[in-house]
């Protein structure tokens, strides 16, 4: 029983991943951007929500209201002001540009917010659960993975029904024959960047409720997100969200035989995925 | 009557090759130009220029009268000019409407079911409405020069530039395409087409333009050039229809 509670809290706590890896995902999809800033970004979301919780006294997850539009014009000016520059035939520069941007978002974190941890409160449904079966499972990383399944399945629909998601594909595809559509591409990067950070602030927040975080934080669930992604193979959103939950059950798993073995055998199922299956276990079937 | 597209001293080089060497034509509004040249004459680098996809080095480049010389290709295309690809472009992973569609909502700025309604008609019209919903990277040669010709249309063009959209068909199938080029003509779309296959160039044109080196050498009725001494000599040894 105890290793059935670890498989289900580690497949919930798959959606949180899911949730760093979809912008990273998204970002990469349509404009072959890499964003080392991704983490940082996160970490960024949820400074954010504490600014807006603390001021005006709101619960964080009411303050998503003011965080995801927030984070998404970021967003949108980070793209046409900075990163649009950069992009080109040759991905070294955007990649650069992100690892320099992560280096000085953390930095201002750090004069705006101290180095010590901070935490989002959310109040009672923080240690709220609910009984499933012999299982105790908590309501908040039930709600994180319900949000994960629907913006995977909203970004899917986005992706493959709307005007925007076609233009995402198109210049995706062929980025030089889309703006002969008359498609314009820094305007299309833009939404697809504040697209992604919307997202996001998502995980930014869900991840302030869930830890601690500081200002290094962004590291690591950097890492957690592209190894969601490269599991579930590129440019598969839904494979994605399959990425984060083996992530997640891994590392749970791992935390079951000892404690200290969590992070690492989330790394080693990443590694044994990359051996045997390089382009992850779901790859675009047409790409 | 003024032009709707105008070239006046454009000039393109890349180090010593120059592929537009102080060009300068105008295409007037309804008409059907023929473009000629051996390859590598620049005749694709004129339509690079004119669509944006290269800057000009010198020279001014006037859509309806208006300036255009410095404007982006994305703008360009939403001004009305649009083009087909001599190697077919498709989005290959999106559907033959998901490609027309792109074209209907970027270009032509359509939105919703006037979008949807537009492309279909577009798709009816160039024969590929049946495919709708086959992806773009799973077509025939015939259906992919269908295809670009389709985008070109849903972007609701003006002028709409053709390069070589005959070459590489059979017999029935370039009647079939002269036939569709013909009708979309006398919707009243200007036309300047770049071709090799001479016969289905003569079939729609009203002007035909040679150039060389990039530069043009000759321009005036169709059948006065094909007689003259500089396609005869450009295309000496080459079989007209080839």
């Amino acid at each position: 029983m105890d290793w059935l509670n670890a498989i289900v809290q580690g497949t919930l706590l798959g959606g949180l991943y899911a949730l760093f890896a979809a912008g990273l995902s998204l970002i990469f999809g349509v404009m072959r951007l890499v964003n080392i800033a991704h983490g940082d970004l996160i970490v960024l979301s949820a400074y954010v929500a504490l600014s807006f919780s603390v001021s005006l006294g709101l619960n964080p997850l009411l303050a998503l209201v003011l965080v995801v539009p927030t984070m998404a014009l970021v967003g949108y000016a980070l793209q046409r002001l900075i990163l649009n520059r950069t992009m080109g035939e040759d991905i070294l520069p955007p990649l650069l540009v992100t690892f320099g941007l992560s280096v000085i978002l953390q930095n201002v974190l750090l004069m705006g917010y101290s180095a010590d941890p901070q935490n989002l409160q959310a109040g009672a449904i923080e240690t709220a659960s609910v009984s499933l079966g012999p299982l105790a499972v908590g309501v908040m990383p039930v709600m994180v993975f319900v949000t994960a399944v629907v913006v995977i399945a909203a970004l899917q629909w986005m992706f493959y029904r709307t005007a925007l998601g076609r233009a995402f594909r198109a210049t995706s595809d062929r980025q030089d024959v889309a703006q002969l559509m008359g498609l314009n591409r820094a305007h299309v990067f833009g939404l697809a960047m504040a697209l992604s950070l919307a997202v996001t602030a998502l995980a930014g927040v869900f991840l302030g409720i869930r830890t601690a975080f500081d200002p290094a934080a962004g590291g690591t669930r950097l890492i957690f997100g592209f190894e969601a992604v490269i599991i579930g193979g590129l440019g598969n959103l839904w494979g994605t969200l399959a990425g984060g939950v083996i992530l997640g059950v891994a590392q749970t798993l791992g935390a079951k035989i000892d404690p200290g073995y969590q992070i690492l055998a989330g790394h080693i199922a990443f590694l044994i995925i990359l051996a045997l299956r390089p382009r992850g276990l779901f790859p675009r079937i047409d790409a | 009557m003024s032009a709707i597209l105008e070239l006046q001293g454009v000039k393109k080089a890349f180090g010593a090759v120059v592929v537009a060497d102080d060009q300068s034509w105008s295409l007037q509004p309804g008409e059907a130009l023929g473009v000629l040249g051996p390859n590598g004459a620049g005749k694709t680098s004129m339509f690079n220029l004119v669509t944006g996809t290269l800057s000009t080095d010198a020279g001014t480049i006037r859509l309806d009268g208006q300036d255009i010389t410095g404007w982006s290709a994305a703008k360009r295309c939403r001004a009305g000019i649009a083009r087909s690809f001599q190697v077919p472009q498709p989005f290959a992973h999106m559907t033959v409407f998901e490609n027309a569609y792109v074209a209907a909502t970027q270009g032509a700025g359509l939105s919703g079911r006037a979008a949807e309604a537009h492309c279909l008609d577009v798709l009816d019209r160039t024969g590929l409405v049946a495919k709708s919903n086959v992806q773009a990277g799973g077509l025939t040669l015939l259906e992919r020069k269908r295809l670009e010709l389709s985008r070109a249309l849903c972007a609701k063009p003006r002028v709409i530039l053709l390069d070589e959209i005959a070459g590489g068909l059979t017999e029935n199938e370039c009647q079939s395409l002269i036939q569709t080029i013909r009708d979309v003509h006398a919707t009243g779309v200007s036309i300047v087409w770049i071709e090799h296959v001479v016969h289905a160039l003569l079939a729609v044109v009203s002007r035909l333009m040679v150039i060389d080196f990039g530069r043009k050498i000759a321009e005036g009725e169709p059948q006065a050039i094909m007689q003259s001494r500089e396609v005869k000599e450009i295309y000496l040894g080459i079989e007209a229809d080839a």
